[in-house]
């Protein structure tokens, strides 16, 4: 009955199954509320979406299926909030500012705004990435606020009222965008696999007495290897420069690091790995440690983790004293390859959107040398970065 | 037999359709959402209003699925054999039966609440699949296999700290409690408190919804927070307008109720005189 739409739904990466749509049929038959398409929604989203992060996604199949809507292609292509206001200064004079404050506020302004973007599109037809004129950055570079206002949907407003699945309220937990602590955490216990290891040497006390009481009081010892924790991290965070932007992000990461494994060693670097790291960004002039010394500490099994943007000058890979603070003797690159070589296990977290990478050179670079290995700091970026780390 | 929410509990549409799926298909449902907007509450509340017998299965870190059908107890049957207890010649006498068996054998059909299940281990859900599924297992020891008489309703709760397994989650009708918007609220504490003044409660949500707008708070107040405070405001005889104009430090009153940590406590001080001086500037 709703084929194209469970196929749609399929097709926009939702894992629906053939089960849980023959369940929706089921509870159909069974007329298990009033037939409305607003309650036809709630089912179908309680029996086909089985994860909050892909409500969006439905939300949107669904508007789509049902409505006749234009499918967001693209579902960044939406416009956050601090961008607007940046364009707001570059296209509105003052004399314009004022009259559209005395014209009601912002809401007035978004309007004015909405007819400028309208021109806009017409000027950049190629481009969804790129909005501004005059060389404005790329359009990821102000990250992807959830918050966003959505200027096509907005426009909707004016004809009908917005339906439930239209204001899309279940966007910010969608897996592509940006992830907080407790994200992290979630995706980080992937990585604690907790393996016993070694031969049996220690007495399984509950097991022998569980034995023995099974066996009618005849001792029956039981034996069990010890318990390690097996996971050990090496976490190179980069900071100042570009980082600035995402040093929160970081820092985030770090802390929910710091809870989840007992062997994590950190280290800061700036931009690229040279002869030296240090240990707390408070003192990195005074308190530093040789990389040589960090590579000898740690042993190879030790999992590698490097969080940071890597856009940098290119010369700070390829040539000698191409650092931005320091003379280096080596350059970066020679250095990177050094840490990658004592390290198999290593991937490379990229806060910046995916979408942006092609734009620099040096993360292309960086993206070369870790052999593929560089995620973007999403929910599904981690689990992918965490597979690899496992593999 | 619909599900409409109770006099003491407000279910938006979309909760009710789930459970109602749920409750007609005989299917477990999974429900996730902020801590404190009542998803373990729900099942109590489901129960009351079916009129069924609620069955509560808490799940720690060291639940086992086997803990939920029934467990052996060697240990007894160890210490009757030293004793020369009769009993002990009945392996029946030391199976002491999980709240799943209960619920399967219950004469009226039971609401099971299984609470908390991602803080078991990784495979437990998986183990579970089989008993869900065709709500029976069989009892080796006995040599008996244990089937429902009827399928209960099953509310799963989750807070999202492991993934739960495909296979878990096709069997079951999910549903994402959001944070209550201010309508709904209004409508939730009126449940609570019915003899609450308009006035009031339209100032404490405003007040409410502003601290949860504070970034990088730790723990965002919830529902059971705004309850308590609630309670605290009435008990006190906080008049609206002092809760206009806030107490010491531009702090709500009483906001020991809403902020439970110190460090909350500052970030919310500092973001709120902000806000402040920008509406004076």
């Amino acid at each position: 009955m709703f084929v194209a739409f469970f196929l749609d739904l399929r097709r926009a990466g939702l894992p629906v199954s053939l089960t849980e749509y023959l369940t929706l049929l089921e509870a159909l038959k069974q007329r298990v509320c009033d037939p409305s398409i607003e309650n036809f929604y709630f089912l179908s989203r309680a029996a086909l979406v089985k994860d909050e992060r892909h409500i969006d996604k439905f939300d949107r199949v669904f508007g789509h299926a049902f409505r006749g809507l234009a499918a967001v292609e693209d579902p960044y292509a939406e416009i956050p909030e601090e961008w607007l206001r940046k364009l707001a200064e570059k296209f509105l004079s003052p004399e314009e500012m004022a009259r559209v404050q005395a014209l009601g506020g912002f809401d007035a302004l978004m309007q004015r705004l909405r007819d400028l973007l309208q021109e806009q599109k017409e000027r950049h037809q190629g481009g969804n990435r790129f909005i501004g004129t005059a060389g404005t950055s790329p359009f990821g570079a102000y990250g992807y606020n959830p918050e966003g206002i959505r200027i096509g949907q907005d426009q909707s407003r004016h004809r009908k009222a917005v339906k439930v699945w239209d204001r899309r309220e279940f966007r910010n937990l969608d897996d592509d965008v940006e992830v907080g602590v407790r994200n992290i955490q979630v995706a980080l216990r992937r990585l604690r696999k907790f393996a016993r290891q070694g031969a049996a040497s220690e007495l399984d006390l509950p097991g022998t007495i569980s034995a023995t009481a099974r066996n009618a009081g005849y001792l029956d010892l039981q034996l069990v290897p010890e318990r390690h924790n097996t996971v050990k991290v090496l976490l190179l965070l980069d900071i100042g420069g570009s980082m600035d932007d995402h040093v929160r992000a970081c820092a985030e990461l770090f802390t929910a690091c710091r809870s989840e494994f007992k062997h994590l060693e950190s280290f800061y670097f700036h931009n690229c790995i040279y002869e030296s790291l240090w240990r707390d960004n408070t003192r990195r002039f005074k308190d530093r440690t040789p990389t040589l010394d960090v590579l000898r500490t740690y042993p190879t099994d030790y999992k590698l983790i490097f969080v940071g943007d890597a856009a940098m000058s290119p010369y700070e890979l390829i040539q000698r004293g191409g650092s931005v603070e320091h003379w280096n003797e080596e350059p970066g690159a020679v250095w990177l390859q050094r840490v990658l070589s004592v390290y198999p296990h290593a991937v490379w977290l990229n806060p910046l959107q995916e979408s942006v990478w092609l734009h620099y050179d040096s993360i292309q670079m960086v993206h070369k040398l870790v052999g593929g290995r560089m995620f973007p700091l999403t929910l599904a970026g981690l689990d992918a970065a965490i597979r690899e780390l496992n593999h | 037999m619909k599900f409409t929410g109770t006099d003491s509990y407000v279910a938006t549409p979309d909760l009710m359709v789930a459970v109602n799926a749920s409750v007609t298909l005989g299917r477990p449902l999974l429900v996730k959402g902020e801590p404190g907007t009542g998803k373990t509450i729900l099942a109590e509340e489901i129960a009351r209003a079916l009129g069924r017998p609620l069955i509560r299965w808490h799940i720690k870190s060291t639940t086992k699925a086997q803990h939920g059908l029934y467990e052996y107890d060697a240990v007894a049957r160890l210490r009757d054999s030293q004793l020369g207890d009769a009993r002990v010649h009945d392996i029946q006498n030391y199976i002491v039966r999980g709240k799943l068996w209960d619920a399967f054998v219950s004469d009226q059909r039971p609401v099971l609440l299984i609470d908390e299940i991602d803080k078991a281990d990784i495979e437990f859900p998986n183990d579970l699949l089989h008993e869900l599924d065709r709500m029976e297992f069989f009892v080796y020891e006995t040599r008996q296999t244990v089937v429902a008489q009827q399928r209960p309703i099953v509310v799963i709760t989750s807070n999202n700290e492991k993934e739960l397994p495909d296979a878990f989650l096709r069997r079951c009708f999910f549903h994402y409690i959001r944070f209550p918007d201010a309508p709904t609220m209004a409508r939730i504490v009126a449940v609570h408190y019915p003899t609450l003044r308009a006035e009031l409660l339209r100032e404490a949500l405003t007040v409410f919804y502003e601290l949860r707008e504070v970034q990088g708070l730790k723990k965002r107040p919830s529902t059971s927070e705004l309850l308590d405070w609630i309670r605290l405001l009435e008990a006190d005889g906080v008049p609206p307008d002092a809760l206009r104009r806030g107490g010491e430090r531009g702090m709500p009153v009483l906001y020991g109720a809403l902020l439970k940590s110190e460090q909350d406590v500052l970030l919310t001080e500092m973001a709120l005189s902000q806000a402040r001086n920008r509406g004076r500037g």
